[in-house]
């Protein structure tokens, strides 16, 4: 029944389906118990700032089941941890940063022994008082990273040329990752000062390194595998450090296995959330919508540490332009640091947050010049033509794909028609209206910091022909290891039911990126089909001398002679004869992307190895009782190059999507006058629900090949998460039909800020 | 304590247990690592399992419930549906839809599938959605499980896996965690419940449950009154509905579609299937939170509750029966035994409604029933009922006095609509603020004023099955 890929480019279903619907497949919590193992139960911190007095653990050691309770002190190694500074304590040490971090850690013969325990521990504090906005953490100058410019031309000159400015200020709400499979770690002590651990993360190499510094053991004394995710979209990245750490430093010190996960509760507390930004503007337009100049700066929330928020401002830098020429301009990208969760990477790492200021400005516009939304943005686009193709920051942006999507999403969306049945109910209906909404998208491909854009394969073949595969990216649901059988399948010319692909692991492949910035499968795929054609190198000759051939094919689980089709000699054949005459069948493959840089201080370079783009149009109908809104319809066209597996991509858009109209109507993340986070569980924070798809759901996939990359694909984890932004523009255009102002509309869209917005559209 | 039950058509008996253990901890305890924990809130849906009740399987959330609940009943899990390497259909549905992505959530979405196919009634597209509601997936965006489920609805595959019958005896066990009687008769519970006045009455353990996983809150002991036959079932006699207590929201629902309609209408968004199944009228009623969706309902019909404890019995309006914040006119010892509702005439103007952040299974941050009653050009009756708008849910009496005796327009309605800001001061929480339930539940009587002059409300669409298309 399953479908597993049968070559490239072809439909399947997601290799471990059967796995998921059966409930076999693992996840960290659901590996076997080993043997003595220990509960930790984390102690967080009741106050969002204090001074650290002290930790009482008399009370919790004398529990029943309680074992032992770990402070800072107890860290052998360093207990600073972060994915790119060292400013983030294991446990808190000297000051408390954030209501909810991790002060001490309880271990429990079981959890409920090591929970009872955590209540029993007294975090003697002082408190201090907290700095909870953005505004008030710019008043006292807690700025977080080094400011980012990217300047072209004289945008003040341009700005004053201008026919039209438009001074704008957008607030982007923060959004919890809300996967499904909350934060979980296991630590088992090895042999002679070496830890194991399975973990919950996107990074398994930082979960190694992390654990080895805290530890205070070489990397290599670590491994750090990861069976699947349930769900990542970011938040287990750089996070999944702590409890990983923690894990690792209580069965270091009681040198039993620990286990630490976290409830769900426990995991909205404790950790980040997508950064929120406040983005303020001055965009210059002529007469007709085209852009002169745009003036703009990006302040994000950190949060506590500094995380990944450099890159994740870096990026909302790089999105300020969307899918448009910025003729001047001059962008400047902030981060403050206050006493809340530290904020992390999010489906998108910044590029939303860019991409919703010059979509307001876009929306603004075309109100106030009376132009079609879809016609400013197109007078606007980046194209294949000089003048219309240099980013602000320098980059050419060769085979610039929107203007021909837009063109095609007309046609298949019959825009004109669709326009007319909307005004027409509008005409007719008083308290409900419907609004049609629009987004292009162009975003950029690769790690912005280009040292990462590197991964590594570890291809082997067994005598009896069946294969094991290595890679460096892990499995979250994004479909990743499917494509990587794919590849693997389409190389060695085998079954892809022959391949299996191992759970990642850092004794596999050593010094890994992140499966993050949308690069899982451009990166990997590509290694991956370098450890195959190592391998198949070696083959070759054998196939050819058992055949007597001069060339051979692999394909169908066989080596053919490539000049007698009806000649061949089974895959499994050819493995046994190469280990029988002592060849290795077995390689590594690594990857670098090659030609890109750039020079944050000077604003220049060539960050992207290539830009994928997406637009989509979507309708709404909103009640002027309640505020309340549902999607009618949604149509996407995105663009994945010839796509991998466009079944899973197709999965990819869909879901990406949804997600990001969560984040931009429903999703609220809030915080209590006390720091805590308020919203910490589906109860109190709503993600979308079946019913908040829309009812009519038309995806299209635009599926030209790329240069450059693994079999002509793109990369699809994030892009698509912008098209939600068309939601957004039809709400707008539906509250506009309300009245005759121009609409203004609080993000995130919930129903409450809907209903506002009617109400101030009627005054 | 110990209990048994079946599971996944295995007999086991668990002892030395607390009464409190939910049955998800128990399942993945005991090595069923298949269901998933995502909330322990009964909110996500990943810990969905059936449990067979009269005579059919049921989709509950396994992280609410008690595992004494499960004494002499039967469960099933995802780990139990397939037979040998054969999966079953909802099972390859899921597959082939790519209903799946990261799979955490799929167990639980499984698990309602398999309900799904065995349901014949999923003949609109609105009710695949409310069977699925109570399911959160975060990877896929459900169209594609929306897909599946439409494809194995009201199947009813040949699976071998019809619900056993169940042994619905009493139980009684006090153990080192605490007490639980679950009696058979509607006496034995007012008797022990004389002897205990300190204990819990749980029926469904779909709030309580919140206690035991969220607080952790432990019980000294606990009255289950999901065995008494008594308390359940619904029965209209001379214009008047009576309801057992421990009748579920999934058996009123099924009632009131044609029985109740203006009930029905507040059940379409109330909980998921999940929760209906375990949920009762008589929970909803006593649980008394001001954003009880039920309650507002029961006060607009100008319902009545029936107590009964070991002295007697006694009614009590509904009126009367929410007295503070969360706290009832029960007594010590008492019982909620049923609950009777009135059936409008034909001519009645009824309206109910629920406003959340999101549609389904969600909080309200108001909720309104209304009743009124028009005679000879002018308002007889008004009952006015809100939620989310005080401690108790609560009628809007001065605006029932500016309507009746008046003409039902809209400048009738207006004003009493008007009046609403005055007697009311709702908080501002994560719901919604002050002025935003302040403004809905003037524009809800508008809205309800609209809709009796055949104005539509708010249109709850048709939802056309999702397409892919791909260009050339």
């Amino acid at each position: 029944m399953t479908r597993p890929p049968t070559t490239l480019h072809q439909d399947a279903t997601h290799e471990s389906a059967l796995g998921h619907v059966t409930g076999h497949a693992r996840y960290v919590d659901d590996l076997p118990h080993p043997p003595g193992l220990l509960h930790g139960v984390i102690v967080r911190s009741p106050v969002a700032r204090g001074t650290l007095l002290g930790v009482d653990v008399e009370d919790a050691v004398r529990l029943p089941g309680v074992v032992r309770v770990l402070t800072a002190s107890d860290v052998p190694g360093d207990n600073h941890v972060g994915p790119i500074v060292h400013d983030e304590p294991v446990l808190a040490d000297g000051e408390l940063w954030w209501n909810g971090q991790p002060v001490a850690l309880v271990l429990g013969t079981t959890r409920e022994a090591a929970r009872r325990g955590a209540e029993a521990v007294s975090v003697r504090h002082e408190p201090l008082t907290p700095v909870l906005t953005m505004e008030e953490a710019e008043r006292r100058d807690q700025w977080l990273i080094t400011p980012h410019v990217i300047r072209r031309g004289d945008v003040d000159a341009a700005l004053a040329s201008a026919h039209l400015v438009i001074q704008g200020e957008v607030h982007t709400p923060g959004q919890d990752h809300f996967y499904l499979e909350t934060h979980a770690s296991l630590a088992v002590p090895g042999e002679a000062g070496t830890m194991d651990l399975a973990s919950s993360t996107q990074h398994p190499t930082e979960i190694q390194r992390m654990v080895a510094h805290v530890l205070g053991i070489p990397d290599a004394a670590v491994t750090c595998r990861v069976p699947r995710m349930g769900g990542g979209f970011g938040g287990k990245e750089s996070q999944a450090t702590t409890p990983a750490c923690l894990a690792a430093l209580g069965a270091w010190l009681t040198q039993r296995p620990v286990k630490v996960w976290l409830e769900r509760g426990e995991d909205m507390r404790i950790t980040g959330k997508r950064h929120p930004f406040r983005g303020r503007y001055r965009a210059g337009f002529d007469a007709e919508g085209r852009l002169l100049g745009f003036d703009a700066e990006v302040v994000a929330d950190g949060g506590a540490t500094v995380d990944l928020t450099g890159p994740i401002v870096d990026r909302a830098l790089f999105h300020l332009d969307n899918a448009y020429v910025l003729p001047a301009c001059r962008l400047v990208g902030k981060a403050v640091r206050t006493n809340l969760p530290s904020n992390t990477a999010f489906r998108g790492f910044g590029g939303p947050q860019g991409v919703a200021v010059i979509e307001d400005a876009m929306e603004r516009a075309a109100f106030q010049l009376g132009l079609d939304p879809v016609e400013i943005r197109r007078r606007n686009y980046y194209a294949d033509t000089a003048g219309r193709d240099i980013t602000p920051y320098g980059q050419q942006v060769r085979d610039v794909r929107i203007e021909r999507m837009t063109e095609t999403l007309l046609a298949t969306s019959d825009l004109a028609a669709w326009r007319a049945e909307v005004a027409a109910f509008n005409a007719t209906s008083a308290h409900t209206k419907r609004g049609i909404g629009f987004v292009p998208v162009k975003f950029g491909i690769s790690f912005t910091n280009s040292l990462l854009n590197q991964a590594g394969a570890l291809l082997l073949v067994y005598a009896d022909g069946s294969v094991q595969l290595n890679h460096g990216g892990t499995e979250m649901g994004q479909g990743l290891h499917t494509k990587m059988i794919a590849v693997c399948a389409e190389v060695l010319g085998v079954r892809p039911s022959d391949v299996r692909v191992m759970a990642t692991s850092t004794e596999k492949v050593p010094n890994t990126s992140a499966t993050a910035a949308s690069s899982g499968s451009d990166l990997n795929g590509q290694a991956v089909r370098e450890a195959c054609e190592a391998v198949k190198a070696r083959m070759v000759p054998v196939a050819c001398e058992l055949l007597g051939a001069e060339r051979v094919r692999f394909a169908g689980g066989r080596c053919v002679d490539a000049d007698r089709p009806d000649h061949a000699v089974a895959f499994s054949k050819v493995a046994s004869d190469c280990w029988v005459r002592q060849i290795s069948l077995s390689s590594t493959g690594f990857y670098r992307t090659p030609g890109i840089a750039y020079d944050r201080p000077g604003g220049q370079g060539t960050p992207f190895f290539y830009y994928a783009y997406g637009a989509a149009l979507a309708e709404v109908e909103v009640s002027a009782w309640t505020g309340e809104y549902r999607i009618r319809r949604a149509d996407l066209l995105h663009d994945v190059g010839d796509s991998l597996v466009p079944s899973i991509d197709r999965g990819q858009v869909e879901g990406a999507f949804v997600q990001g109209v969560g984040w931009l109507t429903t999703e609220d993340v809030l915080y209590g006058p006390d720091g805590a986070c308020v919203t910490r569980g589906p109860s109190t924070y709503k993600i979308p629900a079946v019913g908040d798809v829309p009812a009519d759901l038309r995806v299209n996939l635009e599926r030209s090949p790329q240069a450059g990359t693994i079999g002509g694909s793109k990369a699809v984890g994030e892009p698509p998460f912008l098209l939600g932004f068309s939601v957004v523009h039809a709400l707008r255009a539906a509250v506009a039909a309300f009245g005759t102002r121009e609409p203004e509309l609080a993000l995130p869209a919930t129903p409450e800020a809907v209903l506002f917005a009617i109400d101030r559209q009627r005054a | 304590m110990a209990v048994s039950f079946t599971v996944d058509g295995q007999v086991v008996r668990v002892e030395g247990l607390h009464p409190t253990t939910t049955l998800l901890r128990w399942l993945r305890e005991s090595g069923r690592v298949g269901t998933k924990e995502g909330c322990a809130e009964g909110d996500c849906g990943a810990c969905t399992v059936v449990v067979a009740h009269d005579g059919r399987w049921r989709a509950v959330n396994s992280c609410l419930i008690p595992l004494p609940s499960l004494h002499g009943r039967a469960v099933l899990t995802v780990e139990g549906l397939a037979r040998g390497d054969r999966a079953h259909p909802v099972q390859e549905a899921m597959v082939e839809a790519l209903g799946s992505q990261c799979g955490y959530c799929t167990p639980g979405f499984v698990m309602t599938l398999f309900e799904g196919a065995h349901r014949t009634d999923l003949d609109q597209p609105w009710k695949l959605d409310d069977q699925l509601c109570g399911n959160l997936c975060r990877c896929t965006g459900y169209r594609p499980i929306r897909d599946a489920l439409q494809q194995v609805a009201g199947t009813c595959p040949d699976d071998g896996l019809a619900a056993p019958a169940t042994d619905e005896d009493a139980l009684r066990e006090d153990g080192e965690g605490g007490a639980w009687f679950a009696p058979t008769r509607v006496s034995e519970a007012t008797a022990w419940l004389a002897e205990h006045p300190e204990a819990r009455v749980i029926a469904g353990a779909t709030d309580l449950g919140l206690d035991i996983t969220q607080k952790h809150a432990r019980f000294a002991s606990l009255l289950s009154v999901d065995r008494l036959a008594e308390l359940r079932g619904i029965e209209v006699a001379a214009g008047m509905a009576t309801i057992g207590a421990a009748t579920t929201l999934v058996e009123l629902e099924d009632w009131s579609a044609e029985g109740l309609p203006v009930l029905h209408r507040m059940l379409r968004f109330f909980g998921a299937r999940q929760i209906k199944h375990r949920a009762t009228i008589g929970g909803n009623l006593c649980n008394a939170s001001p954003i009880g969706d039920l309650a507002p309902v029961v006060l607009a019909l100008g319902g009545a509750m029936e107590l009964v404890s070991a002295s007697g019995a006694r009614t009590v309006s509904a009126d009367d029966f929410f007295v503070a914040y969360r706290r009832t006119a029960l007594q010590p010892g008492e019982l909620l035994a049923r609950v009777r509702l009135p059936i409008p005439p034909a001519a009645t103007k009824l309206g109910a409604y629920k406003v959340s952040r999101r549609r389904e299974l969600d909080i309200s941050a108001v909720s309104a029933a209304f009743q009124v009653r028009v005679a000879e050009d002018a308002v007889t009756e008004a009952r006015l009922a809100y939620g989310g708008m005080a401690a108790t849910p609560i009628r809007a009496r001065a605006a029932e006095a500016l309507l009746v005796g008046r003409p039902w327009t809209e400048e009738t309605v207006r004003a009493a609509a008007d009046s609403l800001r005055e007697s009311f001061q709702p908080l501002t929480d994560h719901r919604a603020s002050a002025e935003y339930r302040h403004r809905v539940a003037r524009n809800l009587l508008l809205g309800f004023f609209a809709e009796t002059r055949e104005q539509p409300f708010i249109a709850l669409p048709d939802r056309p099955t999702a397409t892919v298309q791909e260009v050339g």
